[in-house]
């Protein structure tokens, strides 16, 4: 292929997905628009959160405890070197709260949640389900993507609260009962150091920002897949690749505008 | 699926993901101690604030009472205005003197405060008369030097 | 007798990418009558009854619904008169997360305020019209491909329309399904009084049951005529269709290059980035 074909090709990708961010941002205002029906009939929106929420539960809870247990131990192999393993609270609780807890149970949450909504309204267009609803005057966008929407909105903070909490346990546990640690100072130091409004606040907007782009993208990807095995299939793995690649980036951008000044 | 047993669930959940939001909150976090509850407003003029930051502590005999709110430059005094918010279980005397200290040799600003023994207590939205500016490290260097190098002189 | 009729044609173009799917569509479909769309998969018969609907808008032309221009109503006339169609979709299209009952119950929930006992005997007798009452505790995926249309009839019939749409309602099904789908479409017609587009390729069962055909092909009506006309037609077209002759109007071969050249030809490279 000539370099001529390379650009033209280069060209082509780029404005295709220029053009696709801007119909997704459209179908992006049609679902808030649309949302009346998710919270007036808060069941369909309350179904949805156990379905993502709920069943996501165990894998968070899980995978918190893990990651804060490594946290403890690698922690402390750096600490005491200089002297300072009394600040492994610390260590382990700014870690999570500020960025393990919101971004690694949002890529979590965007492989297991936000794959199955792909997958569920995938499926849905391509037995024809979405169109029949249509015909039956009943709004596709209201009745099923609004709901899946903003159940992972909801989830996705309570998610993220839930792995910070057990990744400090798993802490508090390698490093406390295990490892030695002063447990007194092990809290103490740590509730001095993180502080409510920049720590735990700012980790609460990252995982509810986090929210609103894996499920935006989890929900589009599902509408607009192609009708068949293959184009679902596509789509789901679109939704896990562009969400993760999209928390990462938006984690850098929320760390530089909120964390500038310390 | 039972719109019973759904309903228990994501009660349970959203319970679950609530309380670990509130022990980060009160357990890990700092919140329990002085940003609920009532302040009052004090004004001190400084000289130089060095590294002040605004939301800083403010203690009195190293425990917290308060925190830093607004730090203003003065243009008709050529000062710094900082406003804090002090807790009002804590009353001070009018002769309190507010220093700009350092929290270990290289640490983060604070303000303290020191009181003298006027029976009259700082009313909200007063003025400290007293204040003590940060000290900047350069200049202590710099003053120390030249002390040296008049001591030096003097000896010659 | 009849009035006005229920569905008016006039014109009608539709083209999609540049390619024209529909060119000067002229069709009738008076009150309470089966008319059946006939032709090959692919030559826009889906895409007259999504004009119908209003999923799709016209190029140019009208497509008149008790006397409404479809593409002229906005959001809520066309919710409105989407209240008063029913739709049976080519394999059911039922919302397989919820039961035969609820699928059933779902425009009546969603549309209407009846309390939940009228909505139970309302759906046991839509069902019942279909044969499947004792089904309605089922799950979609433990139904049979005929039993799963069947339901999706008594769906799309839940509110008592004025207009019903087949999308290929025969495809796929055993004999026994077939005549009983048949038997279905005819009676809820007459019953209700009714009129009822059927879009198929089955000639067989729809001729027992329809009372005016359209032949459509390549995008155009190349035929039309009452169920007795069609079938003693002398179209070639027509004439093919209906006796599933395998070469006629409807090449058997699809265009290519003389046989001869071709077999003496050299093979053709494997085409892809791999090779």
């Amino acid at each position: 292929m000539s370099p001529a074909d390379v650009l033209r090709r280069l060209g082509r990708a780029l404005t295709d997905r220029i053009w696709r961010l801007g119909y997704a941002s459209r179908f992006m205002l049609m679902t808030l628009f649309y949302s009346g029906t998710a919270f007036k009939r808060f069941q369909l929106t309350m179904r949805e959160i156990y379905f993502t929420g709920v069943l996501s539960l165990i894998i968070i809870l899980v995978s918190g405890l893990f990651v804060g247990m490594v946290l403890g131990l690698q922690g402390y192999d750096t600490l005491q070197r200089y002297g300072s393993s009394e600040a492994l609270g610390v260590l382990v609780a700014l870690s999570l709260v500020r960025e393990l807890g919101p971004v690694v149970s949002a890529l979590l949450f965007a492989s297991r949640a936000g794959s199955a909504i792909t997958a569920e309204i995938g499926l849905m267009k391509a037995t024809e389900q979405l169109s029949a609803m249509e015909m039956m005057a009943v709004n596709p966008i209201a009745r099923v993507v609004a709901p899946r929407f903003w159940a992972g909105v909801i989830s996705m903070p309570l998610l993220a609260g839930l792995f910070s909490a057990m990744g400090v346990l798993g802490g508090y546990l390698v490093g406390v009962q295990l490892i030695g640690v002063d447990e007194g100072s092990f809290w103490s130091q740590m509730q001095a150091a993180v502080d409510f409004r920049q720590d735990i606040m700012n980790g609460v907007i990252k995982s509810f920002v986090f929210g609103v782009i894996v499920s935006w993208i989890a929900v589009f990807e599902g509408y607009d897949a192609d009708p068949t095995a293959e184009g679902v299939s596509r789509a789901t793995t679109r939704t896990v690749v562009t969400s993760s690649l999209a928390i990462l980036a938006a984690d850098f951008v929320l760390t530089a505008f909120m964390f500038r000044g310390i | 699926m039972n719109r019973a047993v759904i309903d228990l669930w994501v009660g349970v959940f959203v319970a679950l993901g609530l309380a670990a939001l509130l022990f980060l909150a009160l357990k890990v976090g700092n919140l329990s101690s002085t940003d609920v509850g009532q302040t009052y407003n004090l004004q001190a003029h400084f000289d130089n604030i060095g590294g002040l930051k605004v939301r800083a502590p403010v203690k009195s005999a190293g425990v917290v009472v308060g925190r830093v709110g607004e730090i203003r430059f003065d243009p008709e005094s050529y000062t710094a205005k900082v406003a804090m918010q002090i807790d009002t279980r804590y009353q001070f005397p009018r002769d309190t003197f507010a220093t700009i200290n350092t929290s270990g040799l290289l640490g983060e600003q604070y303000v303290g405060f020191e009181v003298g023994g006027d029976p009259d207590m700082l009313k909200a939205g007063e003025v400290i008369k007293k204040t003590q500016s940060a000290m900047v490290l350069e200049k202590l260097i710099s003053q120390f030097m030249f002390s040296k190098a008049a001591e030096d002189d003097g000896k010659k | 007798m009849s009035p006005d009729p229920l569905v008016e044609i006039r014109d009608l173009n539709f083209a999609y990418d540049n390619r024209a799917i529909l060119t000067g569509i002229n069709m009738t479909i008076p009150r309470g009558k089966v008319v059946a769309i006939m032709g090959l998969s692919g030559c826009g018969k889906t895409t007259t009854l999504r004009l119908i609907g209003g999923q799709l808008r016209p190029t140019s032309g009208a497509v008149r619904v008790a006397g409404r221009v479809v593409h002229e109503l906005d959001e809520t006339g066309l919710y409105q008169l989407r209240r008063r169609m029913g739709m049976l979709f080519q394999f059911g299209a039922l919302f397989t997360d919820m039961s035969v009952y609820d699928n059933v119950a779902f425009q009546m929930r969603e549309h209407t305020d009846l309390p939940e006992e009228l909505i139970h005997d309302l759906v046991l007798m839509k069902l019942h019209a279909v044969g499947l009452r004792g089904a309605h505790h089922l799950m979609p995926t433990e139904l049979s491909g005929g039993m799963a249309r069947r339901v999706a009839l008594a769906r799309a019939i839940s509110l008592d329309p004025m207009l019903m749409m087949y999308d290929e309602p025969f495809a796929g099904l055993d004999p026994i399904s077939l005549s009983i789908v048949g038997e279905l479409i005819r009676k809820l017609n007459d019953a209700l009084g009714i009129s009822s587009i059927v879009v198929t390729h089955d000639v067989q069962e729809s001729l027992k049951i329809v009372d005016y055909v359209y032949f459509v092909s390549a995008g155009k009506i190349v035929a039309e005529g009452s169920a007795e006309e069609i079938k003693h037609s002398r179209e070639p077209f027509v004439h093919q269709f209906i006796w599933g002759e395998s070469d006629g109007p409807v090449n058997f071969h699809y265009p290519a290059q003389s046989y001869r050249q071709e077999l003496h030809a050299q093979p053709a490279r494997p085409s892809g980035w791999w090779s």
